[in-house]
């Protein structure tokens, strides 16, 4: 009954409870800056124990740091970068009224570089780790060379693990949610009046990226790489 | 002086369409994108979570009723009061106003045809729901003992209980919390009707609004700190682990960042609703608008900056103690603001005594007597007499009872005409908010000296010389119990056959008196356009109109 | 339209829309940033390079939500929810910190506490 008693010049995607599409799209962007912030306080835990941990076993975590291969990290972090760039590129496509091929091919663009990082992170170093004997909680082993420090070690390994697999999680949820775009995209959803899915699920996107722009250095630079004994 | 008026000539709320008839079926309530819905769908689910978690109270006051527990093992009590916190913490007290008032009202409030985001809001109730499953289940498969705040290395090493079953359940209705943070934070900002200026809002929206800041600051980090909790227990090691150099109090800090924060998500919106009641029935503006306003937001900002008192004496810093207890007392300061404005408002008022202003000049008195003993615990010398002591327990009774829960009942019988379109027996009403006074005060006075004489919290057992004390408690338990059930009698028989209500029974001033009761499904036939100054009495007179 | 004084936040009527050589500027500091924080991880700069990687990854940051999420064409409300966020998560990271790191601090009486008057009430007690 209400819905039809507000009828629009443009219904494309527009929700009644809202007055008009502006309206809307403010509100959809306010909605997911405070779904962010969320985001940056849920990660913020984590970062808290970590630099409280840190402080308190910094020889352990440089030790924890130099288990870690930096060519994966940086690697990653460059095609999280170009993911973001992609994603932006897909919404400015939207906004400029491309064909929605356009749009669709700069999304799967972004999904392919996700699922790289998934694929380098899976099989390249978590699965190495386990190998290797230094995932916590599964058959972890303490090496001579560790001496005494050899369980902040393992402290260190859990904030390895928690941090980049709670990274990992977002980075799925945010392949899902690209799948959704782009199935949007395909029913034609997108138009230069409205891509706010788009632009809300980008800062999704590019907040995940930053997140592991943060946890590349956090993690894989503790007290450099440098040929002097590292610390 | 106003009165309840019931005007009888206005065709009954059937004949004309409004929220709840406007569809029907199980399929219309369960996939309904209207708040006013979602409010009462949210109403339902807490108050069986309410009853559950009082059913452990009645258990744990039925034990203590001797020194040697009459009831239960020890083992068993710690369940008991484990499932009593967990459950009224997070899945009543937490959603109370906010879920059901608070969703119900605020886009009626501001002059709104619902909140930004609907179907977020559904979701946030499918949310809370499957997290109330989660804990139920625990609750049902043997319990969980580690009390309602989790602390290793007991609860990730040493406990047998469904410790993970629980913290999964409220890692789960945190997310709906957060979303109804976020919800109302943006429906706040983005849709108020034209005319309605910030300064011109209801102190309820103030109160809703400085809780959603917190709901969307705080809800996050218990989120993370549980699910690092449930990683530990299941990987049997984590970072809490001092076996590896953890530390079992960064998890009560996680915790408590959280958790204290918490409080005054429960305390903050009863306030809101407080400041309703005292200006509808003194027929008066508050006195002080903009002292109450920013106090809502002030109690919430410096709320994250005091949780170190609840970790006085568990280890913590003496350094950090200091900086946590000066940051306690001055978190009492907005909240005393509140209360010293109200009173100022029922000065020279015209003050009538419906069942709503009772429970709200019982809020007034129970919550201050709550708070001041709030300042004992602040001090670290009198904190380390006190702390795990029953006094604590009767704090924060007298905060989250006599306050929290009165302001949320006092909410709902102030409301109910426009929720339901029908009035309550106001006779009934009074009585069942005196037996409720008299029955918590019973219930909880006692424990303020039980503790100040040493009997510990959380336990089942205690020396021969507590039992006067606790024999009176446990019996101002049961007055209380039947102070409750009297409102859930008298409410559900209203829904049939109460006396209809008009638009505005209370001849109160707010956008939400001037759509008829029960509203429509899209709140205002035109959306209104505000010229006015709130709580701007005397109003046109009352439901006839 | 809708009237946008009742709704407190003024904005642009027309979607700011980025040149794609804004974007691909930023792209290239984001890599840079990237080879530099790599880089001089093999430097030994002792504590300061963690200083450095921080702030590099601080700059990274501001590029990706200055440019990439548009915040620079959408100042007000945006910037205070960021800012307010990082401010909370401070507020945590800080005051957990008070208390890990004073916990060794030993405890030095003031002169008025020591010497004279805490043995006096002390004799007053037992």
């Amino acid at each position: 009954m209400s819905e039809t008693a507000l009828h629009h010049a443009n219904p494309t995607g527009f929700a009644h409870q809202f007055e008009d599409l502006e309206q809307q799209h403010e509100a959809g962007r306010l909605g997911m800056w405070i779904f962010l912030a969320t985001e940056i306080l849920f990660f913020g835990g984590m970062f808290t124990a970590y630099t409280i941990y840190r402080a308190l076993h910094l020889p352990a975590f440089v030790i924890g740091s130099h288990l870690l291969e930096v060519q994966f990290g940086a690697t990653n972090t460059v095609v999280l970068i170009c993911s973001s760039l992609t994603m932006a590129l897909a919404i400015r496509a939207a906004q400029t009224g491309k064909e929605k091929s356009t749009i669709i091919m700069w999304l799967v663009l972004t999904m392919i570089l996700g699922a790289t990082f998934l694929g380098l992170k899976l099989r390249f170093e978590w699965y190495h780790d386990y190998v290797e004997h230094i995932v916590p909680g599964f058959g972890f082993v303490y090496r001579p060379e560790w001496g005494s420090l050899a369980p902040s070690v393992q402290m260190f390994m859990c904030f390895y693990f928690f941090m980049t697999g709670l990274h990992a999680l977002h980075m799925v949820v945010g392949l899902g949610i690209l799948a959704v775009l782009v199935g949007m995209a395909g029913k034609g959803k997108f138009t230069s009046q409205y891509y706010v899915p788009l632009e809300i699920s980008g800062l999704y996107w590019h907040f995940v990226d930053i997140v592991w722009i943060f946890l590349f250095p956090l993690l894989y630079l503790i007290g450099g790489r440098y040929a002097s004994g590292g610390h | 002086m106003s009165t309840a008026t019931i005007d009888l000539h206005e065709a009954p709320a059937e004949s004309s369409t409004n929220y709840l008839n406007a569809t029907y079926g199980m399929k219309s309530w369960l996939l309904t994108l209207d708040h006013k819905r979602i409010g009462m769908l949210y109403l339902g689910t807490i108050t069986l979570m309410f009853l559950v978690g009082g059913i452990a109270a009645v258990l744990m006051r039925l034990n203590l009723l001797e020194p040697q527990g009459a009831l239960v093992e020890p083992d068993t009590y710690n369940k008991l009061f484990s499932i009593h916190g967990i459950l009224m913490v997070f899945f009543f007290l937490v959603p109370s106003i906010p879920a059901t008032l608070g969703n119900f009202l605020i886009p009626l409030m501001i002059g709104a045809r619902d909140v930004a985001f609907p179907r977020l809001n559904l979701m946030s109730w499918y949310v809370f729901i499957t997290g109330c499953a989660f804990v139920l289940y625990a609750v049902m498969a043997g319990g969980v003992d580690t009390g309602w705040t989790f602390y290793p290395p007991f609860s990730s090493s040493y406990s047998h209980s469904h410790v993970v079953a629980a913290a999964l359940g409220i890692f789960i209705a945190g997310f709906s919390s957060i979303l109804t943070g976020l919800n109302f934070i943006v429906t706040i900002h983005k849709m108020r009707a034209p005319g309605m200026t910030w300064f011109r809002l209801p102190l309820f929206i103030w109160a809703m609004y400085a809780t959603s800041l917190i709901f969307v600051l705080g809800t996050p980090v218990i989120a993370v700190t549980l699910l690092l909790l449930g990683a530990e227990r299941l990987l049997h090691v984590g970072i809490f682990d001092p076996a590896i150099g953890g530390d079992p109090l960064l998890f009560q800090h996680l915790f408590w960042f959280y958790s204290h924060p918490a409080v005054y998500i429960m305390i903050l919106p009863g306030m809101g609703v407080i400041s309703e009641l005292i200006t509808a029935f003194s027929r008066k503006k508050i006195f002080g608008y903009s002292f109450v306003a920013f106090s809502s937001l002030a109690i919430a900002i410096i709320s994250f900056v005091v949780w170190g008192h609840h970790m006085f004496v568990t280890g913590q810093s003496i350094y950090a103690g200091l900086v946590f207890s000066v940051l306690s007392f001055v978190v009492a300061i907005p909240s005393a603001v509140k209360v010293f404005n109200w009173t100022a408002t029922l000065y020279k008022g015209s003050i009538s005594y419906e069942a709503p202003m009772l429970y709200a000049l019982g809020f007034i008195g129970l919550f201050t007597m709550g708070g001041l003993t709030g300042l004992f615990l602040a001090s670290l010398a009198t904190d380390i007499h006190l702390n795990s002591t029953y006094f604590i327990v009767a704090h924060f009774h007298y905060v989250m009872v006599g306050g929290a829960v009165m302001a949320f009942l006092g909410g709902i019988h102030y409301w109910w005409p426009k929720i339901t379109g029908r009035m309550y027996p106001d006779l009934w009403a009074r009585f069942a908010a005196f037996v409720i006074f008299i029955g918590f005060n019973l219930t909880f006075f006692p424990q303020f000296m039980l503790g100040y004489l040493g009997m510990p919290r959380r336990y089942g057992i205690y020396p021969e010389e507590f039992q006067v004390l606790n024999v009176m408690s446990s019996a101002g338990a049961s007055i209380l119990a039947v102070g409750y059930v009297i409102p859930l009698v008298y409410f559900f028989w209203s829904w049939n056959y109460g006396p209809p209500a008009g638009p505005n029974p209370w001849g109160a001033t707010g956008l939400e008196w001037e759509t008829a009761s029960p509203p429509p499904t899209e709140n205002f036939e035109h959306t209104p356009i505000v010229t006015e100054e709130p709580y701007n009495y005397p109003t046109a007179e009352v439901a006839s109109e | 339209m809708a009237d946008h004084d009742a709704h407190g936040e003024h904005v642009q009527h027309t979607e700011h829309v980025v040149p794609i050589s804004t974007y691909v500027g930023v792209f290239l500091v984001l890599l840079v940033g990237t080879a530099l924080t790599t880089g001089v991880a093999y430097i030994d700069l002792g504590r300061w390079n963690t200083v450095v990687a921080l702030i590099i990854a601080v700059t990274k940051m501001l590029f990706v939500v200055l440019f990439f999420m548009h915040v620079k064409y959408n100042p007000g409300l945006t910037r205070i929810v960021i800012v307010g966020a990082f401010f909370w998560l401070g507020i945590m990271i800080c005051f957990s910190m008070a208390d890990e790191l004073t916990r060794s601090w030993e405890y030095n009486p003031l002169p008025w506490n020591s010497s004279i008057i805490l043995p006096y009430i002390q004799h007053f007690l037992f």
